[in-house]
């Protein structure tokens, strides 16, 4: 019983890891209708910013954090001014393979400033205590995840529902023409979306390497994929359905993992994944898309 | 007709592609503050082209849109809004997975915030079905109540010129009446329309004047009451 406890709050504290970069994909891809495969890479970036904080600079832990979500938010906004935007009216084969060469382009560069050597993430304030719970224990970390989840998932809640330019997204995400009747600025709208998406990236980033301290070029490849597929697991573009998606494919993975296969725990993912797509092929939380006349 | 020297929209010799596809071949055509003009012709004339262009939804390739005197377009569509210029489009459009009450917000996306709560007041009175179903999710409204949204929405910007692409499509004939019952209250509350339509009978007899198109051009203008009795007319679109 103990040891189940122990693996659902391991499984919720990835997740929340999980769902947090899915909502970057998931908002990305229903307002700019676009897969930003480079969006893993952003919070390796974000990693390596904090990384030069705490370890270099000794900045304090959450001045580190601040510092690498403002440098995530201006690459997401640089991103898409420079490589996507010029692609608005490609195809989506042209914008997907940019999106991929600008992840290469950024581990690459990673390379070269930081090097092959993988890092030592240093602990910070996510790391500062032990929660004892009876016989349970709960790092900082993981407690400080799932908050930060849960924070990130209200503040997004409210932001789309109440605000004018949350309202603009939503309006984007449906029919990007209706919305400029409106008066809306839909390249502004896409660079908004890019900057919130990235700098939640750079928080990911932290959270990340925070629980898993092992810093290098490809860190942020495998999450970036898995969080990909919580979105589609959850229904890509829907929001709750990327926090649900993100949550579920942590538990998933390291269930599978404890119970069944900890070398198969990857391709167990992917199995639900694809379970869950012959069933319901726009994911869990996912609309059908009513194809317009 | 206005005694102002110059029309409110004034298009002029408006060249639109697609692709390699020459759409709209040439359009001179002009609205004056207060009027109803309808564009009437068959499937694929150019109908909603030519809206689309006004707004700055698609860039002409040739001829210029000038509102109050001013040269639009150019731009962008987002900024035609704020020049005066609100198109109801072709399909309604309105925001699907938001209220009612948001989708008329949104119309009044160009606007101060503190000035909407008083337009919205205004929208919920001229349609007191939309202030019925103010929180219901749009997507789920009849097609008649989903037409009088986008046209409230459209409303919302205040705009100097009102472009309705076809409000009447795919409603039952009472519902068709009503549309135009509201065109008529707006055109008498002093708004100025640029009315696009398949049904002819009803846009002539609402308007004060009339442009026919065909495939690309305009074939014929004139007073709506004189084009509802040309021969012509009544032969391609009235059907006797
Ligand atoms: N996106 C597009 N791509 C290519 N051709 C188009 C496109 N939209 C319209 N056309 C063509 O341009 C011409 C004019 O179309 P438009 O939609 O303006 O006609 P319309 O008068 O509004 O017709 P309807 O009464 O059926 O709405 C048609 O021949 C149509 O096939
Ligand atoms: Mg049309």
């Amino acid at each position: 019983m103990m040891i189940f406890l122990d693996n659902l709050i391991n499984g919720l504290s990835l997740g929340s890891i999980y769902a947090i970069i899915a909502l970057g994909y998931t908002m990305v891809y229903g307002i700019a209708k676009m897969l930003n495969f480079a969006h893993g890479d952003i919070i390796m970036v974000g990693a390596y910013i904090a990384f030069c904080g705490l370890q270099y600079w000794n900045l304090p832990p959450v001045v580190a954090m601040l510092m690498a979500m403002v440098v995530c938010t201006l690459l997401g906004i640089t991103i898409e001014g420079l490589a996507y935007r010029p692609l608005r009216q490609a195809t989506s084969l042209a914008v997907l393979i940019t999106a991929i060469g600008m992840s290469y382009l950024l581990q690459n560069l990673a390379l070269m400033i930081w090097g092959a050597n993988p890092k030592s993430f240093p602990g910070t304030f996510i790391n500062s205590f032990t929660l004892h719970l009876g016989r349970l224990t709960i790092s900082s970390a993981t407690l400080i995840t799932i908050l930060a989840n849960v924070v990130i998932m209200i503040a997004l809640t409210l932001f789309t529902s109440r605000t004018k330019i949350g309202k603009a997204m939503r309006c984007v995400s449906e029919d990007r023409g209706a919305a400029q009747l409106m008066g809306i600025n839909v390249n502004r709208t896409i660079s908004i979306t890019f900057a919130i998406g990235s700098a939640l990236a750079a928080v990911a980033g932290v959270l990340l390497c925070s629980s898993y301290p092992i810093l290098q070029p490809t860190t942020g490849s495998m999450p970036g994929i898995k969080a990909f597929t919580a979105a589609v697991f959850g229904g890509i573009g829907s929001i709750p359905g990327a926090m649900l998606g993100g949550i579920l494919l942590g538990v998933i993975e390291i269930f599978g993992k404890a119970y069944i296969s900890t070398a198969l725990g990857d391709a167990i993912v992917f199995a639900v994944l694809i379970i869950v797509l012959l069933v319901k092929p726009t994911g869990l939380l996912g609309k059908p898309v009513r194809e317009k006349v | 007709m206005s005694e102002e020297k110059l029309p409110l929209l004034k298009v002029r010799d408006l060249h639109v592609y697609y692709g390699a596809i020459h759409a709209i071949k040439g359009i001179t055509l002009e609205v004056w503050k207060g009027e109803i003009v309808t564009l009437i012709g068959a499937n694929g004339a150019g109908k909603s082209t030519t809206l689309n262009t006004i707004a700055g939804l698609l860039k002409p390739r040739q001829g210029s849109v000038a509102l109050d005197g001013m040269p639009v377009g150019g731009s962008g569509a987002s900024k035609m809004v704020y020049q005066g210029l609100s198109l109801c489009p072709e399909g309604r459009r309105i925001f699907q997975q938001m209220t009612v009450r948001e989708n008329l917000e949104m119309g009044a996306f160009s606007r101060p915030n503190e000035e909407i709560a008083g337009s919205l007041e205004e929208m919920f009175q001229r349609f007191p079905r939309l202030k019925e179903r103010e929180k219901q999710i749009a997507g789920t409204l009849s097609g008649g109540e989903q037409q009088m949204l986008a046209m409230a929405r459209a409303l919302m910007s205040r705009p100097k010129l009102l472009m309705l692409d076809e409000p009447s499509m795919g409603l039952a004939p009472i519902l068709v009446d009503q549309i135009f019952e509201i065109i008529q209250e707006l055109h008498r509350s002093g708004a100025t329309i640029l009315l696009v339509e398949q049904n002819a009978q009803m846009a002539l007899s609402v308007a004060d004047r009339a442009y026919v198109m065909e495939t690309g051009v305009i074939s014929m203008s004139g007073p709506a009451a004189e084009l509802l009795q040309n021969d012509d007319v009544r032969k391609a679109y009235l059907g006797n």
